[in-house]
């Protein structure tokens, strides 16, 4: 085991690969100007706009850098740009030398996904701010930095950097939580999640060192080779692991654990309702989209990355937290009745949705032989090139060949076929539910302008009131339930399904399909009000629509004013143009789910 | 040719997102569209008819095949990533229930354009029933197992809303109680769906059906054809996953009820012929005594459900269970008699039990009320017209030799006599012997249905004291029989009161004002007319010369058992 102690300790002078880290450079120049702006700006009425504007801008401007990278990477040698490599005088391998920052496809996916959340989510902040209870700079520049973090994670292959660049996606996010002035709701909740958030950093560093002392190294490959115990296969690797499987246990269920809290998983999912509730919605919408996203590469990362070896331990673990996770989000979201709360239970159970396929990996490796057969069947639709398909028909998935995958391009970065395929079915499910979450986000935005509880109730009847947030929100709504017309979330349950049933994990398939039931449940539900006739008292000037004759009457609704079609207000119009921007998405990802599957298989 | 399937889904979608244009804000206009839609898609229909009828082939490169293979085939790839093609074709199969989609739909618009629901919105009805018939029509034209599925779901939804928004009192209830299960139904299929994508590694209906189950292990049939034929039956639906049915056909809206048990129950069985029994032989071989003893079972309770009802339409909806538990023996025998007796069934059942909600759903726009005891018998006297097509609609459905609900029947009978060899003929016998007995309790229901409804003298209007005196009494009698609670409160309930609420649920007050009087009821009105004699002359048709549809099965069906079976 060579000593590697990382860049410290030569003077070694360090090619920096500016091309590769473009797109979270953009994001900090962007953060930079805001404030530099916000400080020297003089502070007239159309400021806030402007500094929204110029995120709004450095977001676009990463995302179209991030699109340039995905393009040019096909053309690429290898198929991604590195940088922050270990130097050969450092005791790096000739062909493979342990990179910090590698924009994979894998990265420039999570990048993407990221930074078309983040520009949403910048516009609904513009709506957001528009109240003025707010710091306009301050606000746009922790977005941005928070964005940067959730940037980098996909792309850093060291444990180092993954911690660092969490903590850079969560500590801002504290700050935005609380940034709105004597609300006691929101202190309360940056206060939790702060707490929360405190001890999962300290349990997943406790992990990750844990790791670094049994392997001597941090960087994720080398990880990997460590605990595949070189090009032994099979009885004698565990032989060779003898002496330490207590430990690298324990350490993997600290980093899980780390990780779990992030994305809220069981049993780390209690602080949700309240920090979702007390926040700001685009800061609901960033924690529930962005955050989540970044929670979920640095765990697919670190999990089908470094710990592949180690599958037949982490997943029956992912596996369990899985079925409790979309279990538990379910049932709570039952019983709510405040909208944010609704979705923030309905995002934990979500992220139960996405950590199954990667239980499915794992016992697609560890399997036996006869679970290997789908799974080779499988890996025939993909479409070929990838990584997948050539490894995996040879069906040895301890293979040494195997571990070469880190130079391939695609998502099956550990180079294994049914870790390969699962992580790019988590991957696929993401994205699906970023762009369903951030329709109804954006449509609660904009309803919460007028109605400031928030309830439930106070959807009622938003179809009739204003037609397209009513129906943009049920279309998001039914695509979460993953039922037609919402194509998108059935395709999202269908791959998720694929993977699961094709790992011949019948129990969690059918935890899976109970909860799909009970998911619709509180989602058609909500649906259902907003189709509901409004209260009998409302006055109707317009005749063509008839008065429903049993019609419920639900007297305690305060309506503020019958108008049909709000002439919106102008703060409105950016968290509008958010909502227009994410209906589009999830439109296209229902018709042609094709686009989502292709970028990450 | 394949063009015309795809325009046969592709027409009521436009359909309805042009109902989108504020243009058809105008009240009637909707409905009108919709009529023109569902009628395009109906003159459709019979051009696929016409286009299957034309000798094997001559059909051009799309078609061909064997006989009694899948014609005007369509295969355009659509999502590679998940080896889905939008792959579209009719055999003799999915051809009748195609045409019934079609026209059952056709005739609901038809019938809407008089009869509105209560709960206004016009145009949101229409919107949802086109979406409605671009899931039926798909899910019969569907050939890859997905988009089966994914069209499979596409009802759901609508028919959430049709229930829940144009309902009755209970709508909210009945339309969660059917979504929810009817979607744990559709999970489980989708499991069993995937299990069979796993083992066979390819989603194309037609080569799953040509290889017979082959390469599959007999233990991952037998699991996939549970978890299919669970999802399925919920939805056909099968003792004892039928708790929702009633319910969600009771508080239906007529258009609602007639396309749900007109249709969506066929997709369930359709899934059967099509998916669980070719696909998975040996999985069927096993669990095929499980299925027909719940389908017997079906048989028994749903008529014993059938002569505790007061409400006739609840009572119709509870022959649906028996009604799909013969289409269900039928398959279970894996006989090409017994599948072939289903699809009859299937189809006969979609016609009269179409036609049954139609009635229903006029009597209670006239008398305010589906209970049988309020009704108060003498509707032929009253109105002649509409107890004539009662009687007629009821002696088809149980099953009257001549007309089109005695072939089913019989011909599932006649399949449980001699099952596939390998199953246990006693069993199959003592099945026979229970559906028998079981048409015999249709019978009985019905009958009692048409004595207390149609015949005898008309007695007293019910919103007098008197007769609600007298539903106390009957409301008593119906608990002790275990009648559910509600049922039999709404009985007890002040007569006076109930009559004002039914009236504003239907909306049609006129009509409910005029039926106080003994003289002033309005009897079958031209539309209804135009509705309902399609049917009637189908039903005639089809149980006169039952070979006019045996003809077009049968090809299909000996291409899913294979050629060596014997087709009467």
């Amino acid at each position: 085991m060579s000593s590697v102690l990382g860049n410290g300790a030569p003077p070694v002078i360090q090619a920096i690969d500016y091309v590769a880290i473009a797109a979270p450079l953009t994001l900090v120049i962007a953060a930079g100007l805001v404030l530099v702006l916000d400080a020297f700006l003089p502070h007239r009425p159309g400021m806030g706009r402007t500094l929204g504007l110029v995120a709004l801008g450095g977001v676009l401007a990463a995302l179209a850098v991030v699109v340039v990278q995905t393009v040019a990477g096909t053309h690429l040698p290898n198929g991604a740009r590195r940088t922050f490599c270990v130097p050969s005088s450092l005791g790096a391998t000739a062909d493979a030398g342990s990179c910090s920052f590698v924009a994979d496809r894998f990265a420039l996916v999570f990048a993407g996904l990221v930074l078309a959340a983040g520009a949403v989510i910048v516009l609904l902040s513009m709506t957001e701010l528009a109240g003025g209870r707010i710091p306009v700079g301050e606000w746009h520049f922790l977005l941005l930095a928070a964005l940067t973090g959730a940037v980098l994670l996909p792309a850093s292959r060291d444990l180092i950097m993954l911690v660092v660049s969490l903590e850079l996606v969560s500590l801002p996010v504290f700050a935005l939580i609380g940034l709105r002035r004597y609300d006691g709701r929101a202190a309360e909740a940056a206060l939790k999640l702060f707490l929360v958030s405190v001890v999962s950093t300290a349990i997943m560093l406790f992990g990750v060192s844990l790791l670094y002392g049994m392997t001597g190294s941090v960087h994720l490959d080398r990880l990997a080779r460590a605990y595949e115990a070189g090009p032994a296969i099979g009885a004698a690797a565990v032989a060779a692991a003898g002496p330490e499987p207590a430990v690298t246990t324990v350490a993997i269920v600290l980093v899980v654990a780390g990780f779990a809290f992030k994305i809220a998983a069981v049993p780390f999912h209690t602080w949700a309702g309240d920090v979702y509730q007390g926040s700001p919605v685009p800061v609901a919408a960033l924690l529930s989209v962005v955050s989540k996203a970044a929670g979920f590469a640095g765990l697919i990362l670190v999990l089908t990355t470094a710990l592949p070896g180690r599958a037949g331990v982490w997943a029956p673990i992912v596996a369990v937290v899985a079925a409790l996770t979309m279990t538990a989000g379910n049932v709570l979201a039952i019983q709510q009745r405040h909208a944010v709360r609704l979705l923030a239970w309905s995002s934990v159970a979500q992220s139960g949705y996405i950590l199954t396929p990667l239980a499915a990996a794992a016992s697609m490796r560890a399997g036996s032989s006869g679970a290997a057969l789908p799974g080779a069947a499988l890996s025939g639709t993909l479409p070929p090139g990838t990584a997948l398909s050539g490894t995996a028909l040879s069906g040895t998935a301890l293979s040494d060949t195997a571990l070469s995958g880190t130079a391939l391009p695609g998502i099956g970065t550990p180079g294994e076929d049914g870790i390969g395929g699962a992580a790019a079915a988590s991957i696929a499910y993401l994205v699906f539910y970023a762009a369903m979450n951030l329709t109804a986000f954006a449509i609660v935005m904009i309803v919460s302008r007028r109605h400031g509880r928030n309830e439930i109730d106070d959807y009622r009847g938003l179809v009739r009131r204003s037609p397209a947030a009513g129906l943009a929100l049920a279309f998001s709504l039914v695509c979460l339930a993953g039922l037609p017309p919402g194509l998108a979330g059935l395709f999202a349950k269908i791959v998720v399904f694929r993977e699961v049933v094709g790992a011949g994990l019948g129990w969690l398939a059918v935890v899976m399909a109970v909860n799909t039931v009970i998911g619709l449940y509180y989602y058609i539900a909500w649906t259902a009000r907003l189709f509901a006739a409004k209260t009998t008292g409302e006055s109707r000037t317009v005749p063509a629509v008839p008065a429903g004759a049993g019609a419920p009457v639900v007297p305690g609704t305060p309506e503020v004013r019958g108008v049909r079609e709000p002439g919106f207000a102008v703060p409105v119009i950016p968290a509008v143009v958010a909502a227009g921007a994410a209906v589009l998405v999830t439109v296209v990802f229902s018709i042609a789910p094709q686009v989502v599957l292709s970028a990450v298989g | 040719m394949g063009r015309l399937l795809i325009a046969l889904v592709a027409v009521p979608l436009l359909g309805a997102a042009a109902l989108t244009m504020p243009a058809f804000r105008t009240r009637g206009r909707a409905v009108a569209f919709g009529t023109a839609v569902s009628g395009l898609v109906l003159a459709l229909t019979l051009a696929a008819v016409a286009a299957f009828a034309l000798p094997y082939g001559q059909d051009g490169p799309t078609g061909g095949g064997p006989d009694g293979g899948m014609r005007l085939q369509t295969d355009l790839p659509w999502i590679p990533g998940l080896d889905l093609r939008f792959h579209l074709g009719v055999d003799g199969i999915s051809l009748p229930l195609v045409v019934l989609t079609a026209l059952l739909t056709f005739l609901c618009f038809v019938h809407l354009t008089r009869h509105p629901p209560a709960g206004g919105r016009q145009r949101a009805l229409v919107c949802t029933l086109l979406v409605l018939e671009v899931g039926m029509i798909g899910t019969f034209l569907a050939l890859d197992l997905l988009l089966f599925f994914v069209f499979f779901e596409v009802v759901l939804v609508p028919m959430y809303f049709v229930i829940a928004l144009w309902g009755g009192t209970e709508r909210r209830a009945a339309a969660v109680k059917f979504i929810l299960y009817t979607l744990l139904g559709s999970a489980v299929l989708l499991i069993g769906l995937l299990v069979v994508w796993a083992q066979a590694g390819t989603l194309d209906m037609v080569a799953l059906a040509e290889r017979r189950g082959a390469g599959m292990p007999r233990s991952a049939q037998i699991l996939a054809f549970l978890a299919i034929g669970a999802g399925l039956a919920v939805k056909t639906p099968m003792w004892p996953l039928h708790t929702w049915l009633p319910d969600a056909h009771t508080e239906a809206p007529t258009v609602g009820s007639v396309l749900l048990a007109g249709v969506l129950l066929k997709m369930g069985s359709y899934g059967f012929a099509r998916v669980a029994i070719p696909m998975l032989p040996e999985g069927a071989a096993a669990l095929a005594p499980w299925l027909g003893a719940l389908a017997v079972v079906g048989i028994i309770y749903g008529s014993l459900a059938c002569l505790a009802q007061r409400d006739i339409k609840r009572m119709i909806a509870y022959s649906s269970v028996g009604h799909m538990g013969f289409v269900l023996l039928g398959f279970a025998t894996l006989t090409p008699v017994g599948m072939n007796a289903a699809l009859f069934g299937n189809v006969a059942h979609g016609l009269i039990t179409g036609l049954l909600f139609f009635l229903v759903g006029a009597v209670k726009e006239r008398y305010g009320t589906a209970d049988m005891a309020r009704l108060g018998g003498g509707m032929l006297g009253r109105m002649p017209h509409l107890g004539s097509l009662l009687t007629f609609a009821c002696i088809a459905s149980l099953g009257l030799p001549g007309l089109a609900g005695f072939w089913g029947e019989m011909l599932a009978l006649l399949g449980a006599f001699r099952p596939a060899a390998g199953l246990p003929r006693p069993l199959f016998l003592v099945f026979m012997a229970v559906g028998g007995a079981g048409t015999v309790l249709t019978a009985a229901y019905f009958l009692r249905l048409l004595s207390r409804v149609t015949h005898g003298v008309h007695r007293a209007a019910p919103s007098e004291p008197e007769a609600a005196a007298g539903h106390g009494v009957v409301g008593a009698r119906a608990v002790e029989q275990g009648v559910p609670a509600r049922t039999a409160g709404e009985a007890a309930g002040i007569g006076g009161d109930e009559r004002a609420g039914d009236a504003g649920e239907i909306g049609g007050t006129g009509e409910t004002g005029q039926v106080g009087g003994t003289g002033g009821a309005v009897d079958v009105t031209a539309r209804e007319w135009a509705a309902w004699v399609p049917l009637v002359v189908l039903i005639v048709l089809l149980g006169l010369w039952p070979k006019t549809l045996l003809a077009v099965t049968t090809p299909a069906v000996q291409a899913v058992f294979g050629p060596g079976m014997v087709v009467p």
